[in-house]
């Protein structure tokens, strides 16, 4: 007979500390030497992990009151400026953002030494961060200047939310142009001397349930070292894309909106980082737990590096200017060995995802759930699939008329 | 001619214009990469001097005619694998594999006697795990 399980049995094994917890890498062996029904019985959860740039994070901080009380207008830290449109001393700090005076791409390529990721670095790394923020002054906040020193520790509230994380695979970025490009996904030399790619693949949460059966909104997740929550699918997430056979998408597709406490997160799974040329952003640490609730979602997590493929895109023209070309695809298992091949010659891959800090991940992940620390969660709602039909848009262009001054419908 | 020296001056030697006169004398392109002077006024330069052979090697007499010690600048790479997340993302600009991935395990190791200092690593690094050390001695 077919096996079934539920999330409330497979809790119970995790709270009695008798649930069998494996890595998406460890199910791949098990798999092949069991076969997928009997894997499926004798597994309960598999971890995955993944360790990636990821631009679209950010934290939403509340810094508690100055005396007498400001509504910040602008607030930096560190000199860099988190957005503060919205409650008076409420802020977000975004991943890539740059301090006012970064001298950018003036000098190309620019360096990008500190920007937004760093800040949240060095806040969860318990650092000293300078606040500074301006208002202009009202009869309940009449401050109009904050300079101080503050650390995590002296702010009421501060969250991650990543309205963007954990793609679902991504391109592998090579360059037919004749001179070096700097990119989010690092260095292409010219005349495709590299081949740059970017995902855990067959250890990368979306790869491991690719049509979001078991991750949704209130899955609860490892996120920057602790705990975190799925709070809405990611924005760009477009899961009605070509998959192969095993249901894994042939190129980007979905994507999660996380959230957690920023408090109880560790600097090592959220790190700032400085692509030459491209910008400041973070590296984010994120883990999933996959229940097995019977063979499908086995069969699903034991998906292999070598049957997980993604296009190959041209940085120069193809991507900028998004010119359509089809260059093929290549499969995880050659990209990870260094080499592969494309027109016949020889390419060295440059890896951007960390694959090391997935596998811990992913570890850290199966030591907490074996511990009984960390129980599954069911959806309490699932996020757009394969079926749902979602379009991958663009900005339109139109020619804004007189009435569009100032982003139109006036009130005065 | 291009070259990065290192200049060891004493007190004394510090009161005296030498960048001046390397420009104004004997028409050299000076770019200061480093400079540190302590209290005492000792300390040391390194230098990017260029110009014609000549210029250069009159220049270069001129500066040790003063008593400063010059010495080719020797330079390290260094791997600060705290700092390194393990992306890989230096491996593939590794000329001589000194920074090589481990296949099965995936990790960064770097080997200190294959590297040739080209610092086409320092570019490609996004956590600045790796950086570019002068080999400076203590206070002549």
């Amino acid at each position: 007979m077919a096996v079934k399980k539920s999330y409330e049995e497979i809790n119970e094994k995790i709270k009695r500390g008798e649930a069998v917890v494996v890595t998406a890498e460890e199910v791949i062996e098990i798999a092949a030497e069991k076969g997928y029904a009997k894997a499926a019985k004798e597994i309960d959860v598999v971890t995955t992990g993944t360790f990636g740039a990821m631009c679209s994070s950010g934290a939403f901080i509340n810094f508690g009151h100055s005396n007498p009380r400001i509504k910040m207008k602008k607030v930096w830290l560190n000199g860099v400026e988190a957005y503060s449109g919205i409650a008076a001393v409420d802020a977000y700090i975004g991943a890539a953002q740059l301090p006012d005076n970064d001298p950018e791409n003036k000098v190309f390529p620019g360096r990008f030494s500190y920007g937004g990721g760093h800040v949240i670095h060095d806040l969860v790394a318990r650092k000293e961060i300078r606040l500074e923020a301006v208002g202009y002054g009202t009869d309940c906040y009449p401050n109009q200047k904050v300079d101080t020193i503050i650390t995590l520790d002296d702010v009421n509230d501060a969250f991650l939310f990543n309205p963007r994380n954990a793609y679902q695979n991504y391109n592998c970025a090579i360059n037919l142009g004749d001179k070096v490009l700097y990119t989010y996904m690092g260095i292409l030399k010219p005349k495709v001397g590299n081949a740059s790619y970017s995902s855990a693949g067959q250890l990368s949460p979306l790869m491991n349930d690719p049509y979001y059966r078991t991750i949704g909104v209130g899955t609860r997740i490892f996120l920057g070292g602790g705990i975190g929550y799925v709070a809405w699918n990611g924005t760009q997430h477009h899961p009605n894309v070509s998959r192969g056979e095993n249901g894994v998408p042939q190129t980007g597709a979905g994507t999660l909106s996380l959230i957690g406490d920023l408090k109880q997160m560790d600097p090592n799974w959220l790190v700032g980082l400085s692509f030459i040329g491209y910008g400041a952003t973070m590296a984010v640490g994120i883990g999933i737990p996959i229940p097995i609730l019977d063979e499908e979602m086995l069969r699903y997590t034991a998906v292999k590096d070598e049957d997980i493929f993604c296009p190959l895109v041209d940085y120069n023209e193809g991507y900028p200017y998004s010119k359509p070309m089809d260059l093929g695809l290549v499969n995880y298992k050659d990209l990870k060995s260094g080499k592969i091949l494309f027109n016949g010659k020889e390419v060295v891959t440059t890896s951007q995802s960390s694959y090391p800090r997935a596998r811990r991940i992913a570890e850290i992940l199966k030591e907490w759930i074996q511990r009984g620390q960390f129980e599954l969660t069911r959806p309490v709602a699932n996020i757009p699939s394969a079926d749902d039909d979602i379009i991958f848009k663009s900005i339109p262009e139109r020619k804004p008329g007189v009435t569009y001054f100032n982003g139109g419908n006036r009130r005065d | 001619m291009k070259n990065k020296l290192v200049c060891y001056f004493s007190a004394a030697q510090s009161e005296q214009p030498i960048i001046y006169r390397l420009v104004k004398n004997y028409d050299l392109i000076v770019n200061i990469l480093k400079a540190d002077i302590n209290p005492q006024k000792e300390g040391y330069l390194v230098l990017e001097l260029e110009g014609d052979k000549n210029s250069y090697t009159e220049g270069v007499a001129f500066i040790k005619s003063l008593g400063v010690v010059v010495e080719p600048l020797s330079e390290t790479i260094v791997w600060q694998s705290e700092v390194c997340i393990q992306c890989g993302a230096c491996a593939s600009f590794c000329p001589t594999e000194a920074l090589n991935i481990e296949r099965n395990s995936m990790e960064i190791s770097f080997i200190d006697s294959k590297c040739v200092i080209c610092g086409m690593c320092l570019d490609c690094c996004p956590t600045r795990a790796i950086q570019l050390h002068f080999e400076i001695k203590g206070a002549v």
